[in-house]
C-alpha cells in the first residue's frame, strides 16, 4: 500500500505537473502558431477592449440572455465552477501537503466549507448527468466521452469526501483521491476540458467582431 | 418536447443540382475532396470551434429551426453540427454520396447563418462559419441546389445575380428616371458621374423585380440634393450568392468589381439599397477575401444614410406615417452592422406608433430567408416557411399590440416574411424603410 501511496504521490504527481502544464501551454501555443498560419483574421481583427466585454458577460451570472433562459443551469454552473476551483486550492489538508513538500503556503477556507462546497460539486454533476440523459437537445448530443469526462471530475470530489470523512478503506480511498485528481488534471489539456483553456480566447475573438467590427452585442 | 428523433426517417429532397453533383462523385473522389479541404481551408477556428464545444445543448434556443420544428435536436445548432462536421472529422473523409446529400441539405437549407446561435454559446462558437465552411466543401464537391448555383452563374457571367445585359441595366434606370420626371420634373438618375460623392449600388433583384425602389431611391436622392451617380458598366450590383454557394474565389471577383467601379467613377464612398446580405458581404465578407480589413471605399448602408439625411434635414417629413409599425431587425445589418438603434430613430422621426417585436434587436429571430436559403428556391420553400413558425408567431403578437405594417430594410428578409405571412394567414403589410420615407417626405413642389 505504502508503495502504491509513494509512486501516486511521489513520479506520478511530477508527470501530472508536467502533463498538466506542458500539455496546456502546448495546446495553446500550437492553436496560436495555426490561427497566425491560417486565421489570420483571428489576430487582426482582435481587440482587447471588445475581447473582455464580451467575457466579462459571459463569467457574470445572469449578464446575458442565454443565462436568464435557463436560470436554473446558469446557478448550478456558476456553483460548480467556483466550487471546483476553491475546494482544492484552498483546502486546508492541501495547503499543508504543498507547505511540507515546497515550503510554500497560503489562504485557506475552513474544512466545513470545503466539505460544503465538495457536496455541490458533487451534486451538480449528477444535475449535469441527469440534463444529459432527461433533455432530448442534450441527449442527442452525448457522446460517451462526454459521460466519461463527468465522470473524470467527479471522481477527485467523491473520493475526497470519503477521505476526509474517513468512513472507509481510507487508505485505498486517498490513493484513489490522488489518483482521480491526477487523471482530471492531465486530462484537461486533451478532452472536452479543454474549454478552460480556450474560453477566453473564442469568447474574446467573437467579443471582438461582434463589438468592433459590427457595432452590436454579443451577450 | 420532441421526443422522435431515432423513429423519424431522413427524407430527401429533390434537387437536380444536388442530384446530378452526386452522380458524378465516387467514395474516393470524395476522400480525396474532404482531405485536402480539411488540410488547407481548415485552421484553428475550425479546430477549436469543434475541439471546445461540451454539448451543453444551450445553442438550441436560440434557433428557429429547432424551436418551429417542435424542438427536433437535429435542428439544434450543434446538432447540425454533429450531422456534417462530427462525422467528417471523425470517419476522416470515408463518407458516402448519401451522406454528401444529406450534408448538402442541412448546410444549404437548414442554417440561415444568422449567427443567433453565437449569442447564446457560452464559448461564442460561431455555428455560422462552421456551416459556411461545411459549404464550402460542397462546392468543391460540386454539390450545390440548382437554384443558387444558377444565381452563382449568373454573377460570374454577368457579375449581377439575375441574369441582366448591360443594356437592360442602362434601360431600367432610365425608364425609372423617366416616370419619376412625371413627379419631379427636374429628377436625374445621373449615370456614370466622375467624382460624384455618392455611388448609389443596389442588388440584382431590384432592377428586374422592384424597380419601384429604384424610382424612390432616385426621388430621395434628388429632393436631398446629394452628389450620386450610379454605372452604367457590370460593378452596379453589390449582391453576393457566391459568398452563400462556397464560391470564396467567385465571391472576390464579385466585390472586386464593385469596388473597382466605385473607384474608376472616384466616388467618395459606396451607398447601398435597403439589402442585408450584400451589406455582410461588401462590409465583412467580401473586403476580407480580397485582404481589405474593411471595406477600401467607406460603405454606407441605406438605413444609415437616411438617418444622416433626416439629422442634416436634408429630408424634412411632410406628415407622419399613420398606421401603427412594426420593425423587422434583419440578422447582417444589426447582428453584422449595428444598425437597430439607428433604424429605430429614423422609425420615430417617420411613423407616429411603432410596437417593438419581441424578443428585438440582436436577439430578433431570422426571417429564415437569408443565407442563400430563399435562392435555393421552391424545393425547399415549405421547409424554411414551416421551420420559422416562431417567426410566425412572434410577428402575430406584434399585430395583437396593433402593428399591421412590418417595416424590414432587408431584400431576403421581405422575400422571407412574405411568405410567412402568407402561409399562417397573418394579414400583415410589409415595408421598406425607404417605402416609409418616400410617402411620409416632403417633395419639391413643381415648378
Amino acid at each position: 500500500m505504502h508503495l502504491i501511496y509513494n509512486f501516486v504521490a511521489g513520479p506520478l504527481l511530477w508527470l501530472t505537473v508536467i502533463v498538466f502544464f506542458g500539455g496546456s501551454i502546448y495546446r495553446i501555443l500550437s492553436i496560436l502558431k495555426m490561427a497566425h498560419q491560417k486565421d489570420i483574421a483571428v489576430y487582426a481583427y482582435f481587440n482587447p477592449f471588445y475581447a473582455l466585454r464580451s467575457v466579462f458577460h459571459w463569467i457574470i451570472p445572469f449578464a446575458n440572455e442565454s443565462m436568464k433562459k435557463h436560470p436554473l443551469l446558469t446557478i448550478v454552473s456558476f456553483a460548480f465552477h467556483i466550487c471546483l476551483f476553491l475546494a482544492p486550492l484552498f483546502l486546508f489538508a492541501h495547503i499543508i501537503l504543498i507547505k511540507q513538500s515546497c515550503n510554500i503556503s497560503w489562504g485557506y477556507i475552513p474544512d466545513i466549507v470545503a466539505d460544503i462546497m465538495t457536496v455541490m460539486v458533487i451534486l451538480s454533476c449528477i444535475f449535469f448527468l441527469i440534463r444529459r440523459i432527461r433533455i432530448p437537445e442534450i441527449h442527442y448530443l452525448s457522446t460517451r466521452s462526454d459521460y466519461i469526462v463527468l465522470a473524470i471530475v467527479a471522481a477527485p470530489f467523491i473520493t475526497g469526501f470519503l477521505a476526509y470523512h474517513q468512513w472507509v478503506a481510507y487508505d485505498i480511498i486517498s490513493i484513489l483521491h490522488i489518483l482521480s485528481g491526477e487523471i482530471m488534471l492531465m486530462c484537461i489539456p486533451f478532452t472536452k476540458l479543454n474549454h478552460a483553456l480556450f474560453f477566453f480566447l473564442t469568447r474574446g475573438y467573437m467579443g471582438s467582431e461582434f463589438g468592433k467590427v459590427r457595432h452590436s452585442r454579443d451577450w | 418536447m420532441y421526443e422522435g428523433v431515432k423513429a423519424e426517417a431522413d427524407h430527401k429532397i429533390d434537387d437536380a443540382g444536388i442530384d446530378s453533383g452526386i452522380q458524378a462523385l465516387t467514395d474516393k473522389k470524395i476522400e480525396s475532396v474532404i482531405t485536402k479541404f480539411l488540410k488547407s481551408e481548415t485552421g484553428a477556428r475550425f479546430k477549436v470551434y469543434t475541439d471546445i464545444c461540451v454539448h451543453c445543448g444551450l445553442c438550441a434556443d436560440a434557433c428557429h429551426f429547432f424551436l418551429s420544428n417542435d424542438r427536433n435536436p437535429k435542428f439544434s445548432p450543434s446538432g447540425k453540427v454533429k450531422q456534417t462536421i462530427g462525422e467528417i472529422v471523425a470517419k476522416k473523409g470515408k463518407v458516402n454520396s448519401e451522406f454528401i446529400w444529406k450534408l448538402a441539405e442541412i448546410a444549404f437549407t437548414e442554417c440561415n447563418v444568422c449567427k443567433r446561435c453565437v449569442m447564446y454559446c457560452p464559448f461564442g462558437i460561431d455555428v455560422a462559419y462552421l456551416m459556411l465552411t461545411m459549404r464550402r466543401l460542397c462546392h468543391q464537391l460540386g454539390v450545390v441546389p440548382q437554384n443558387i448555383q444558377d444565381t452563382a452563374h449568373s454573377h460570374s457571367a454577368t457579375f449581377n445575380q439575375m441574369w441582366i445585359k448591360e443594356d437592360e441595366w442602362i434601360d431600367s434606370l432610365q425608364w425609372q428616371e423617366e416616370e419619376a420626371r412625371e413627379e419631379l420634373p427636374k429628377l436625374r438618375i445621373p449615370l456614370e458621374k466622375q467624382g460624384a460623392d455618392i455611388f448609389y449600388s443596389v442588388i440584382g433583384p431590384e432592377p428586374k423585380f422592384r424597380a419601384q425602389l429604384l424610382y424612390q431611391a432616385a426621388v430621395i436622392m434628388n429632393t436631398a440634393g446629394v452628389d450620386w451617380t450610379m454605372p452604367a458598366t457590370p460593378g452596379w450590383d453589390n449582391s453576393d450568392m457566391c459568398m452563400y454557394t462556397g464560391d470564396y474565389e467567385m465571391m472576390g471577383r464579385l466585390k472586386r468589381s464593385h469596388f473597382e467601379t466605385a473607384m474608376r467613377l472616384k466616388a467618395k464612398r459606396i451607398v447601398m439599397g435597403e439589402c442585408g446580405h450584400a451589406f455582410r458581404s461588401v462590409y465583412d465578407v467580401g473586403n476580407r477575401f480580397l485582404g481589405w480589413k474593411m471595406p477600401p471605399i467607406p460603405i454606407t448602408h441605406a438605413v444609415a444614410f437616411y438617418h444622416e439625411l433626416l439629422i442634416a434635414k436634408k429630408i424634412k417629413i411632410a406628415h407622419l406615417f399613420e398606421e401603427p409599425v412594426t420593425f423587422h431587425d434583419p440578422c447582417n445589418i444589426v447582428r453584422g452592422g449595428g444598425l437597430h438603434e439607428i433604424a429605430r430613430e429614423v422609425i420615430r422621426y417617420t411613423c407616429k406608433t411603432f410596437i417593438e417585436m419581441i424578443p428585438n434587436r440582436e436577439h430578433n429571430y431570422c426571417c429564415s430567408a437569408g443565407g442563400g436559403l430563399i435562392n435555393c428556391g421552391a424545393p425547399y420553400k415549405m421547409k424554411r416557411v414551416e421551420g420559422n413558425r416562431v417567426k410566425a408567431e412572434q410577428l402575430k403578437e406584434a399585430k395583437k399590440k396593433g402593428a399591421n405594417i412590418v417595416i424590414a430594410p432587408c431584400h431576403n428578409c421581405h422575400g422571407g416574411l412574405e411568405d410567412i405571412i402568407h402561409h399562417y394567414g397573418l394579414d400583415m403589410k410589409l415595408k421598406f424603410l425607404g417605402d416609409i420615407i418616400y410617402e411620409t417626405m416632403e417633395k419639391p413642389e413643381d415648378e
